[in-house]
């Protein structure tokens, strides 16, 4: 018996099923495990920019006071999903920066679960996807806050851009706290580039496709601007901003 | 300078610039006063470019160039500069690095040298102080969180380091107090009153003529310029309103 998703499952609903099944079962339902002593940091950034149809599933659990600190560039000509799991101790604290960026006709996800299954825990998710072409950018974020997990503070902000008629892009923040003393912020907007923005930029000499660049690269900069490793930083816009290049 | 002759510009199909015609001569400042609606603001678009403002007859020629067939960049490094009545907000890009990129762009596109990061922040530091504008604001992200007459000295700020020889500025005296007003006043004359330069104002109001004295004084009404005279015209303006002056 086979235990790949299919569509009915919600995590997988805009997952692109036919380059699904060119990936191994046990890497679409397998899990990469981590566990952060307390106190401790776990840094991890992922570059998926591969040809070819790619999952990667990583679960963390958080000791108590400790970090997961992960940035992602999505990159990829092909489909690619990038699942991550954290479940946090009290104090325990889970980032995430995403970026979703690219065209051709292809799907790239990112999906979040953030347990927050002890009092005190905070996390928060940022993640913007550009994409023009028939390219679809999805996220798909779920935050658990279980009874007794109070005082958890948790954020998850979405941002969309599309560069062209055709490109998509999908947003499915779910949020369940049974907890009562608890913050979740969530927000998802999706939208084009400013086109005022551009001309204003125009007008003072500003050519379009730098323009263009340099308002992209704002649009991204919130997804990494908690990361603090500045070299690594630029790697990432590097790999994301080197995506755009190719676009039309 | 600069020579507009016959000059037709509709958006989205409504002819508002009907035949206008206006020369402009190196060393003059010209004003142009007009009731509201008269096509004040279309005009300096269709002068800058701005998509959407489309010209169905006449010409435009700067320097002895096609101004119109120049894209908006290359109209800002041939020496072209608009000064808008409602300065654009670019989240995420920071003055400085905006300015730096148009000033960089417009001297490449002249075949010039770049300024270093050190040449161009002496720069913006000398303009700002002229200015009188925090030089701390040009380190946040272009007007974002500006008041109204920040907004304004921005331009100007931006005008000096840019350094145009044409200069079309649109109700840049509008969201001013009084002091800023001769801020203003002054740093456009320190500016642009130059034996080489011009300036077209667009404006409302006498007051701003009071510290940057037109050569001479147009009004614009309907679409076309239907009166032209020296800085008294602006005097008679104020006092006797345009109806009146219109009608003698």
């Amino acid at each position: 018996m086979s235990y790949m998703p299919t569509i009915h499952d919600e995590e997988w609903r805009y997952a692109d099923f036919d380059a699904l099944e060119t990936v191994p079962e046990a890497q679409v339902t397998g899990w990469s495990e981590i566990a952060v002593a307390p106190g401790e940091v776990l840094a991890r950034s992922f570059v998926l920019d591969g040809a070819t149809p790619d999952v990667q599933r990583l679960r963390v659990t958080l000791g108590e006071g400790a970090r997961a600190e992960i940035f992602a560039v999505n990159v990829a000509s092909a489909y690619a999903r990038l699942e991550i799991e954290v479940t946090l101790a009290p104090k325990a604290h889970f980032e995430f920066g995403g970026v979703l960026i690219g065209g051709g006709d292809v799907t790239r996800e990112f999906v979040t679960r953030t347990l927050h299954a002890e009092p005190e825990a905070t996390s928060n998710q940022t993640v913007r996807a550009v994409h023009w072409g028939t390219a679809s950018g999805n996220y798909l974020g779920r935050i658990d806050v279980a009874r007794h997990a109070q005082k958890t503070d948790a954020a998850q902000d979405f941002k969309g851009l599309l560069l062209e008629k055709g490109a998509s892009a999908n947003a499915k923040p779910e949020l369940e706290i049974f907890a009562d003393d608890v913050k979740c912020a969530h927000g998802a907007t999706v939208g084009q580039l400013d086109e005022m923005a551009r001309y204003y930029m125009a007008s003072r000499g500003i050519a379009p496709d730098v323009a263009k660049h340099l308002l992209i690269r704002a649009f991204l900069a919130d997804a990494l601007a908690a990361l603090e490793d500045e070299a690594e930083q630029e790697r990432l816009f590097d790999h994301a901003l080197a995506a755009l290049e190719q676009a039309a | 300078m600069l020579k507009i002759e016959n000059l037709h510009a509709e958006i989205g199909g409504k002819e508002i610039l009907k035949g206008l015609s206006l020369e402009l001569g190196a060393g003059e400042v010209h004003a142009i006063m007009g009731p509201n609606g008269a096509g004040k603001s279309t005009l300096s678009y269709v002068l800058g470019g701005r998509p959407g403002y489309e010209v169905t007859a006449g010409s435009v020629t700067f320097k002895g160039e096609d101004l119109l067939a120049m894209d908006p960049h290359e109209r800002a490094a041939a020496g072209f500069f608009l000064g808008f009545q409602y300065p654009v907000e670019i989240p995420g890009v920071s003055n400085v690095q905006f300015l730096r990129e148009a000033l960089n762009s417009q001297r490449r596109e002249r075949g010039e040298q770049p300024l270093t990061g050190g040449e161009f922040l002496k720069l913006a530091k000398e303009k700002a102080a002229l200015l009188k504008l925090d030089m701390e604001m040009l380190k946040r992200p272009v007007n974002v969180g500006f008041s109204g007459g920040e907004k304004k000295r921005n331009e100007m700020v931006q005008m000096g380091i840019l350094d145009p020889m044409l200069a079309v500025l649109d109700e840049t005296d509008s969201g001013l107090d009084i002091d800023a007003l001769k801020v203003v006043g002054e740093g456009i004359n320190a500016i642009m009153r130059k034996p080489e330069k011009a300036v077209l104002l667009i404006t409302h109001y006498q007051r701003l003529l009071d510290y940057v004295k037109p050569d001479h004084v147009h009004i614009l009404a309907a679409g076309r310029i239907v009166k032209s005279g020296g800085p008294e015209l602006a005097l008679q303006l104020e006092e006797e309103g345009y109806d009146e002056v219109m009608a003698a």
